[in-house]
């Protein structure tokens, strides 16, 4: 894409007192693309879209919006973004919440059909605060959109949805996308990011763990824990099996040593070791949650000599095979 | 990329804008109005209107009408700005707004606009308590002086509140205002006329922009000669707030998030 990236994050820093919630962090994202930010609770995505958004100054490194610094309203023109639900101001209408968002933009949705596109149109007289919970959450995301703007982001867009709530906000959103709008969002849950977006980015502990094609990133957190006690040594061994994704955790008792393997297939990763005559015994399988997977890849990062970098997910196995065998 | 060619809104909409809203937010939310109106209105009622003395005599009455119209104006910009603006902060709305395509200034402005808007409202139980129920009376030239004058006395109250409120919470922010009002209130005369005071506590208020404002108010209105460093004081005080309000401004911008 020859055009100007919508949003630019270069080496990107933030702490808040002693913590970090983002460490070099790196990300470009152009126009028409649909990115899910995806990691755990605490990850640093929040405070990703905060600088985007201009609402914070990172502390180090550069973010630009429409090639613009967030912080200058006029950088913020084509820009949407929601309420947390249980900020509406209570007693406003929904008609009024709307119009006083939609005279931010130049070219706004009328308050008909920002509110048709969520179901919300029979509410228009009803103050904020007599809403349910899932009526604000579609509120919050009307008030994204309702300006017509080319950069939605969304933090947690269905978060307390109930199942047909989270399908019908998933299909409006995906109709802005299909107009030609530029969104990305976050969500701890797998299965939003996978139901919506085409690239995602995994961030966690402050930093970009992958950036890749929905594809790569669900094998890279689509993993199994193998848990298996081998005669000391034997590690680097198992690691190499098909199957296997990574090492994690060891820990050495006598002459045995507990190893924990990362595999992307375990089965295929069990078969290997039985073939192979492999001296193992206690064998575990346990799936790994999306937060375990994260917590153990980004503990066996810490291990070694980890960057923080984004790392594609060929060159980080690759990497870690080298942590591994070094 | 068409983007390049547009701005924001251009701020006197915005401005309107916010400022109607605010209106409406605190319309549907009447007690906190009600509460502000009626309180100085009741004080000319039970203090003012039965000292038959005061109440007959049109200098005094005016006097007391006055000030208690300072009170009113100083009640409203400081309850509704200093506990009003660190109320906002503190729900997740104010973040969103500022992700809006507008900078500061049209909330802001639209804060004073309301201010001041509540500000005659709050006047006008007073002004009519004290119209039908003693001897106050204003020339028609008077009149139109006092229509400015509220708006000299909700600008330096306004920032004062402005100050409070983007520096501390919200509970605080009540605490402290009323820390401040009811002290400066009383020892600025607006409960009791200074010519009751004794002379320490006539020195104190001297410094104090309630009571600047309270003479400088009373001089306009009946012709009673304001002390020399009125104007200074009130003037002096009002730059402080504007300074105290913009540092706590800065402040907010900085810290909010933590």
């Amino acid at each position: 894409m020859s055009a100007a990236p919508v949003v630019e994050v270069r080496g990107v820093r933030r702490t808040f007192g002693s913590v970090v919630a983002l460490d070099d962090v790196d990300l470009d994202v152009h126009a028409g693309e649909l990115v899910g930010l995806l990691g755990p609770n605490g990850a640093g995505k929040s405070t990703l879209l905060s600088l985007v958004s201009g609402l914070r100054r990172p502390d180090a490194g550069v973010v630009r919006l429409f090639g613009g610094d967030p912080r200058d309203a006029r950088s913020r023109v084509a820009l949407g973004t929601t309420p947390q639900e249980t900020g509406l101001p209570p007693t406003l209408r929904v008609g009024e919440v709307v119009d006083l968002v939609s005279g931010h933009y130049s070219d706004p949705m009328t308050r008909a059909e920002a509110l048709a596109r969520f179901g919300l149109e029979h509410l228009e007289r009803r103050q904020t605060g007599g809403l349910s919970g899932g009526q604000k959450r579609r509120l919050a995301v009307a008030l994204a959109l309702v300006g017509r703007p080319r950069l939605v982001l969304l933090d947690e867009p269905t978060t307390g949805l109930d199942v047909e709530a989270r399908h019908v906000l998933w299909q409006a959103l995906r109709d802005y996308h299909a107009d030609g709008a530029t969104v990305l969002l976050t969500s701890h849950y797998l299965e939003e990011v996978e139901a919506l977006a085409q690239r995602v980015v995994v961030i966690d502990r402050g930093r970009v763990l992958a950036d890749g094609s929905l594809r790569s990133v669900l094998d890279l957190v689509g993993l199994r824990r193998v848990l298996l006690t081998l005669p000391a040594g034997g590690a680097a061994d198992v690691a190499s099996l098909p199957g296997a994704h990574s090492l994690g955790a060891r820990t050495t008792a006598g002459d045995d040593e507990r190893v924990t393997v990362l595999a992307s297939d375990a089965d295929a990763f069990v078969r290997a070791l039985v073939e192979r005559r492999t001296p193992f015994r206690d064998l575990e399988v346990r799936g790994a949650s999306l937060e375990e997977a994260f917590l153990a890849l980004t503990a066996a990062q810490g291990d070694g000599r980890g960057s923080g970098a984004p790392a594609q997910d060929s060159a980080r196995d690759q990497e870690r095979n080298q942590e591994v065998s070094a | 990329m068409t983007t390049e060619t547009l701005g924001p809104r251009p701020a006197w909409r915005l401005t309107w804008l916010h400022a109607r809203l605010t209106f409406v937010e605190t319309v549907r939310i009447p007690i906190a109005v009600i509460g502000n109106l009626a309180f100085p209105a009741l004080a000319l009622l039970f203090f003012v209107v039965p000292q038959r003395a005061v109440a007959e005599s049109p200098l005094y009455a005016t006097a007391a009408v006055v000030q208690l119209g300072v009170f009113a104006v100083m009640s409203t910009c400081m309850f509704s700005f200093g506990a009003g603006v660190a109320e906002d902060r503190q729900l997740p709305f104010d973040p969103y707004v500022r992700t809006l395509p507008a900078g500061p200034l049209p909330r802001l402005a639209g804060r004073v606009l309301n201010g001041v808007a509540w500000s005659y409202v709050s006047v006008v139980p007073i002004v009519l308590v004290g119209w039908l129920l003693t001897a106050a009376a204003l020339t028609p030239a008077q009149a139109v002086w006092s229509v400015l004058l509220v708006l000299a006395a909700a600008v330096p109250f306004v920032l004062l509140g402005l100050a409070i409120g983007y520096r501390l919470s919200s509970k605080a922010a009540i605490a402290v205002v009323q820390a401040i009002v009811f002290p400066l209130a009383f020892a600025g005369g607006l409960f009791m006329p200074p010519e009751a005071f004794p002379r320490w506590l006539d020195l104190i208020s001297r410094a104090l922009p309630t009571r600047a404002l309270r003479d400088l108010t009373v001089q306009m209105v009946t012709g009673v000669e304001a002390y020399v460093l009125a104007l200074p004081v009130l003037l002096g005080w009002t730059a402080v707030f504007a300074v105290l309000a913009v540092l706590a401004y800065r402040a907010d911008e900085g810290r909010r998030f933590r």
